[in-house]
């Protein structure tokens, strides 16, 4: 459990002073929650890595996939908003243009650094567990100072949520059985889409920098009462930030795993047609 | 009556070790009232700082079963009867004797950061604040100053090295109450980033975890703190934005009379969206 609590000197703005150095185990089962992101968080990266390059069965109309839009290749069953900016030249899958937007939003995002900063580079794995390195120099340094723009990455997930919005109104649209034109409906994968899209935006609309860009920059809110509503609004919602990173997490890979079973033909999608 | 056992670090700047000491409780004790039992009965050259016994003074910190925590506000009955309990000063500082700690390192870090400067006065010659405004700082001012955010934080607890270049959350939380302050007039953004350190923070939120007042230090005060220290010295865009525009207020009123002069006053900055 515990044992000797050695001291040392050191000196620190000018005073001089000893520095327990021994630790006091905890009790509790501390390593659960880092286990658990490792877990979580790796069979997310192995799964979507695997979906965003295989290329195949993305598309079960009107269905598309979270991961393949908006999909800009001309190989695309459902070009976005019907023009492909990329030709045919293009051999590999469409979601290489697209991954890499939301994966820097949610690596740079400040939720998701407490917890790989915990669970994987062990800095600390929990509080009062000593770190895993002997030096430490936090986000002083290349490349974790590259976190300090994360509000840019926002900037890039914001239109990706709008588009992925734009597909969840698609996916209520469906063709007639003849393919001559479209109906209104709801499939539950409509109903997935859309719970998808709603996490996504808590998440995104949650985030500590569109807080700060809607006016947690001010020190005076009297006189900017819409930008005082704004922040107001964001502060509430960034409270489960958390929350919404991993619900939005799951809610995009279940959504591409439900896409990809329908397409492949292993489930036939519950829907009512009007 | 139950009886519990205490393991309680006695020692001094040369070295110690736990001791048990088994003594009775009372329905409704803490673990200062069972520290205080034992000083009765046991041991009355046990070394303890407490002052409140109510969770406002912030003396009786201390390391119970590893975990930084008040000692007034830890009940014995959160722990299964014969579990042991072991009780440890503040390790992120040196011993005094027992659980006495020296946390002057606090002290020194508050002694550079530049006070409160007030803005000038308004055109009607009052200085004016509303209650919106005020509330984000109230939060801040609720800290006790017991420091187990100081002792948690992984920074300076695991890596001694670095407590010239940080100056840890309790400071950045009493940044946060003077830079979001709406009559503040002084600038620390570069002490911020440069001195206080804020950049060593990987926002692990443990200090947030720990504070017996409940105030949501990451989330309220580093991460702005961050988001403003991007702004002024990151943000390709707040840069350009500057060089074009100059610098603009953050919502502050214009000044209609000199109000105390400082080395640090500046004109806010807002961020470029």
């Amino acid at each position: 459990m515990a044992a000797d609590y050695g001291t040392r000197m050191a000196t620190t703005a000018g005073v001089t002073r000893g520095t327990v150095t021994t630790q006091v185990e905890r009790p509790d089962r501390w390593w659960l929650e880092p286990v658990a992101i490792v877990s979580v968080l790796g069979l997310f990266v192995l799964y979507s890595a695997w979906a965003g390059l295989v290329n195949a069965h993305y598309y079960s109309e009107p269905y598309l996939s979270p991961f393949y839009s908006p999909c800009i290749t001309s190989s695309c069953p459902h070009v976005t908003f019907g023009v492909p900016f990329v030709g045919d030249w293009w051999g590999f899958s469409p979601a290489v243009f697209i991954v890499g937007f939301p994966l820097v939003f949610r690596l740079t995002c400040y939720y998701y650094r407490r917890s790989y900063y915990r669970a994987f580079f062990w800095a600390p794995p929990a509080c009062t567990v000593p770190d895993a390195r002997a030096k430490y120099a936090g986000e002083t340094r290349f490349p974790f100072i590259l976190q300090n723009l994360h509000r840019y990455t926002w900037y890039l997930a914001v239109p990706i949520w709008a588009i992925l919005t734009y597909d969840a109104v698609l996916a209520f649209i469906f063709p007639t059985p003849d393919h001559t034109g479209f109906r209104l409906g709801v499939g539950l994968g409509s109903l997935i889409m859309l719970a998808n899209v709603a996490f996504i935006g808590l998440y995104t609309f949650s985030c500590h920098s569109c807080r700060y860009l809607c006016g947690g920059y001010l020190d005076r809110f009297r006189g900017a009462p819409i930008r005082y509503r704004l922040w107001n609004t964001v502060n509430r919602l960034n409270t489960r930030h958390g929350l919404f990173a991993w619900l939005s997490l799951f809610s995009v890979g279940l959504t591409d795993l439900y896409i990809r079973i329908v397409s492949m033909g292993w489930l036939v999608d519950p829907r009512i047609v009007f | 009556m139950t009886e519990a056992t205490l393991r309680v670090w006695r020692g001094d700047r040369d070295g110690g070790a736990f001791e048990d000491y088994t003594v009775p409780t009372d329905e409704g004790m803490v673990v200062l009232d069972v520290i205080h039992k034992v000083q009765e009965l046991r041991a009355p050259d046990l070394a303890v700082r407490w002052n409140c016994k109510a969770g406002k003074c912030g003396s009786c910190s201390a390391e119970i079963n590893g975990a930084p925590r008040l000692m007034c506000m830890t009940r014995m009955n959160t722990f299964d009867p014969g579990e042991p309990i072991t009780v440890s000063p503040i390790k992120a500082f040196p011993v005094i004797k027992d659980l006495v700690s020296d946390v002057s390192f606090n002290y020194e870090k508050a002694k550079t950061i530049p006070a409160f400067a007030a803005r000038p006065k308004e055109a009607d010659g009052t200085r004016r604040m509303y209650q919106e405004e005020v509330e984000r700082v109230q939060e801040f001012h609720k800290c006790i100053e017991c420091f187990l955010c100081q002792d948690v934080c992984h920074v300076i607890r695991d890596h001694d090295e670095n407590k010239m270049a940080f100056s840890g959350p309790r400071y950045f939380v009493r940044l946060a109450a003077l830079e979001m302050h709406p009559l503040d007039a002084n600038d620390r953004m570069e002490l911020i980033r440069a001195k206080q350190g804020l950049g060593f923070c990987n926002i692990t939120k443990c200090c947030t975890e720990v504070c017996p007042e409940h105030i949501k230090i990451t989330d309220n005060a580093i991460i702005p703190l961050k988001e403003r220290v991007v702004t002024e010295f990151y943000d390709p865009l707040a840069w350009a934005k500057r060089r074009v525009f100059g610098r603009s207020g953050r919502g502050l009123p214009p000044a209609a009379a000199p109000g105390p002069s400082s080395p640090h006053s500046r004109e806010p900055e807002p961020p470029s969206a």
